[in-house]
């Protein structure tokens, strides 16, 4: 049997990484979710929030130990499956992602025992101070990696020596790269408000069980709060990144807008069905004038079409084309329950209406399908390199070959579904148990706050 | 930008940090691996809930090394890094889904019902026993020699197969097992500990024997090391080397059979050193035995001055709070101090 390497590989890459990405996109909002309730409960020593932290840090746990475990593969498979690519950019992408782990990983790891055992150990304070200290991680984590992303979507500060090995020239420019801040702050607002969703998803299913109403209340009123005036920072800077994108990337927006000709006045396509064979839109639904107007923020504006590039320069146009829908509808989606949270808000039905609570119910997951489709427009849409304009994916590759891609692949497919789906399972079996007042013998165990026996 | 290249010898004192990196990595995941792979030989349920608890703070921190060690690689030697990985796939790969299953088992224990619990003692018994073994045997086929042409690897998918490496593997399961006893001797009281310490007896005689087979062997793969080892004077400079590791054993069976709680988990680890030490004086000055030395795969002279900032900066904090958090979860020595 012939398996393409290259393919396999590509496929291995998306499906580890997309898997990987779901953990720190909620580990990121918690961490700074929980080290703000921590915060309040030392300040108010309402058990309220103490109860809700004891049940979020377990969560917690169960999701960064799985963010650990799936990121420690992504450290290694540059250099299994991409060491042509490892070879080439170790100089300028090998100290980002080693100040990651000086910075970033460590600390997190260290305190995160703390924070998750230490209870009984230190004092409150220090807890409390722990918390903030692993919250701070995730954030300077992020910093880095999408520091070494932002750079190969748009390299800056480097120069080619022998051997075509880019070489560092300037870290500042490589640092922050003309794409960077953008993405950083995209990227964190987004985990903020997956989490946010997801709390309150999880709150408002507790307002219909009709359980643990104190916590449920806090919990949907602080997603609430985050839905009313983030939601709309994240598509204002959703905006900014895509302007960012159509000045650095221009192929990357054409394929999300899907426009094929150059021209002054080009449409919105609300919905259709980009075909890269005959390089039209089938059953588009426009808005005309609106693309130039949003791209360049004057009527009239002009739009560079896909057509002025070589098919070998285009990205995929499809896959693109749609995640930036699901993507962009997500976040309007967020945007409307802000605004169904407000006037609840001032009717005094924020907590009491059920049809509310089964939206905020349905809307638990939203956040982790923006993050997924938003990183496959940006990943899919800078194809065909790996380094924006500079190296092909399709060079990158390691000299390994396609049956051992394969096994490998499916060995991962089968580990991932089967532990991280028990993963998910053992987080709702903690949900459904929901937070606790007392503390019960298990949960001593499960703390390792094992008194008697020595540690 | 800077470069500390004119006053520094940049390869060296990195080939020096990725190598402690790894080292610190063997000595504490060593350990929190080490009580996976004796896990269900312990005594009682309560002993595994012990056992299991000594080391759920520690693991993600130690796994840390692991990723400084291999991103620290891609970093400081990215010829090195695109050469030994695809070299290695198949042990990689492997070894990584074996720290899958452990490193998950952790949580998922403490949260699973009383039957499925099982499951993840399994998971993480396994995973630990994979991880080490095919930790071994990447060490084994990395002494073995890679085969190189241009910039890339140039053998096939099966080259760190061999007799050489699958002795390597099972000595590392037994040095891990060591490792993982003594900790649990320091760490427990009562039935767990008087378990630990006749299985770190036991385990000692084997890690004799391996230790003996390595040394014996290794020489042998090598003209080189061969000559490194036992020409004259090195024979005599180098020496201390095996009459410590020597004296190191009489003093591990001592403390053992002496009944002393910290002194045989500090000796395990000295043991691990000095069987380290020997590693790095055979494979000097290689970073990709026997083609690529260090120097060669070096990144830019820049990018190592960057990091080595870094590494001077942030590295004394990482100690220190990792010292921490080995403090905050301390046990209460009895008959011997904590120092």
């Amino acid at each position: 049997m012939e398996f393409d390497p290259a393919l396999l590989a590509r496929i291995q890459f998306a499906f580890t990484i997309s898997f990987h990405i779901l953990f720190p996109s909620l580990t990121i909002g918690l961490a700074s979710w929980l080290a703000f309730v921590e915060g309040l409960w030392l300040k108010t020593g309402n058990e309220t929030y103490r109860d809700i932290y004891k049940l979020w840090v377990k969560i917690f746990a169960v999701t960064f130990g799985m963010g650990v475990v799936s990121g420690v593969v992504m450290s290694y498979q540059f250099g299994t499956n991409w060491s042509v690519f490892s070879d080439r950019t170790g100089s300028v992408l090998g100290p980002l992602l080693a100040f990651e782990v000086l910075t970033a990983f460590f600390l997190e790891a260290s305190f995160l025992g703390v924070m998750i055992f230490g209870w009984d150990r230190v004092t409150p304070r220090m807890h409390f101070l722990s918390t903030v200290i692993v919250a701070s991680g995730t954030v300077i984590s992020a910093f880095w990696i999408l520091s070494a992303n932002s750079w190969m979507q748009t390299p800056t500060g480097y120069e080619i020596g022998a051997d075509n090995l880019f070489l560092p020239l300037n870290w500042v420019d490589i640092i922050f790269n003309p794409s960077f801040l953008y993405r950083l702050f995209h990227m964190v607002t987004a985990a903020y408000l997956t989490t946010a969703f997801f709390v309150g998803g999880i709150g408002a299913w507790y307002f219909l069980k009709k359980r643990h109403l104190k916590q449920a209340r806090i919990m949907v009123g602080m997603a609430m709060f985050m839905a009313v005036f983030v939601s709309p920072i994240q598509i204002f800077l959703g905006d900014l990144h895509g302007l960012n994108t159509f000045k650095y990337q221009p192929q990357k927006i054409a394929a999300i807008e899907a426009i094929w000709d150059t021209g002054k006045d080009v449409p919105f396509v609300l919905v259709g069905w980009p075909d890269e064979r005959t390089e039209t839109t089938q059953f588009a639904v426009t808005i005309p004038y609106l693309t130039s107007l949003l791209l360049t923020h004057e009527v009239g504006g002009e739009c560079r079409g896909l057509k002025s590039w070589p098919k070998s320069e285009r990205p995929p146009v499809l896959p693109v084309f749609w995640s930036f829908r699901i993507m962009v509808g997500i976040g309007l989606l967020m945007l409307l329950t802000g605004l169904m949270a407000i006037v609840l808000y001032f009717r005094n039905q924020l907590f009491t209406q059920t049809w509310f609570q089964y939206w905020c119910l349905f809307m638990t997951p939203s956040g982790f399908i923006a993050v997924l489709a938003g990183w496959f427009v940006t990943e899919i849409g800078r194809q065909p390199y790996i380094v924006y304009g500079l190296m092909r994916t399709l060079e990158a590759r390691s000299p390994v070959i396609g049956q051992h891609v394969f096994l490998s692949l499916v060995a991962f497919i089968f580990v991932y579904t089967f532990v991280f789906g028990t993963g998910i399972y053992y987080i709702a079996k903690l949900i459904r148990k929901g937070p606790s007042s007392k503390e019960k013998k298990e949960d001593i165990y499960g703390s390792h706050g094992l008194k008697t026996p020595r540690l | 930008m800077f470069d500390f290249s004119p006053f520094l010898n940049l390869p060296l004192l990195w080939g020096g940090i990725i190598a402690l990196a790894v080292f610190l990595y063997v000595l504490l995941d060593g350990f929190d691996l080490g009580v996976g792979i004796l896990f269900p030989f312990a005594p009682s349920e309560d002993c595994r809930h012990k056992m299991m608890n000594s080391v759920a703070p520690f693991w993600d921190g130690n796994e840390t090394w692991l990723v400084l060690g291999g991103g620290g690689l891609f970093a400081a030697f990215p010829l090195a890094y695109s050469i030994l990985f695809p070299a290695l796939y198949i042990p990689l790969i492997i070894m990584l889904l074996g720290l899958i299953f452990r490193g998950v088992a952790f949580e998922f224990r403490f949260k699973a019902s009383v039957e499925t619990r099982k499951l993840w003692d399994y998971s993480f018994h396994f995973g630990s026993l994979i991880a080490a073994f095919f930790q071994g045997m990447i060490l084994g086929s990395f002494v073995e020699g890679i085969s190189v042409q241009g910039r890339g690897f140039s053998g096939g998918p099966f080259d760190w197969l061999s007799s050489f490496s699958l002795m390597t593997g099972l000595a590392l399961v037994f040095g891990y097992a060591l490792l993982g006893a003594t900790w649990i001797v320091m760490k427990t009281e009562g039935i767990s500990q008087e378990w630990a310490r006749k299985v770190a007896l036991y385990v000692l005689i084997y890690i004799a024997g391996f230790m003996g087979l390595v040394s014996l062997w290794v020489p042998f793969l090598n003209e080189e090391i061969f000559r490194r080892w036992f020409s004259l004077p090195n024979l005599a400079y180098l020496s201390p080397i095996p009459i410590l590791t020597a004296g190191t054993f009489l003093a591990l069976y001592w403390s053992l059979s002496k009944k002393r709680e910290l002194l045989p988990f500090f000796l395990s680890l000295f043991l691990f050193t000095l069987g380290y030490m020997g590693l790095v004086i055979s494979l000097w000055p290689w970073i990709v035995p026997y083609t690529i030395p260090l120097w060669k795969a070096a990144a830019d002279t820049r990018s190592l001055s960057l990091m080595l900032v870094g590494v001077v900066l942030f590295l004394p904090f990482v100690l220190g709070y990792t010292f921490y958090s080995y403090y905050v979860f301390r046990g209460k020595a009895t008959s011997q101090e904590w120092y």
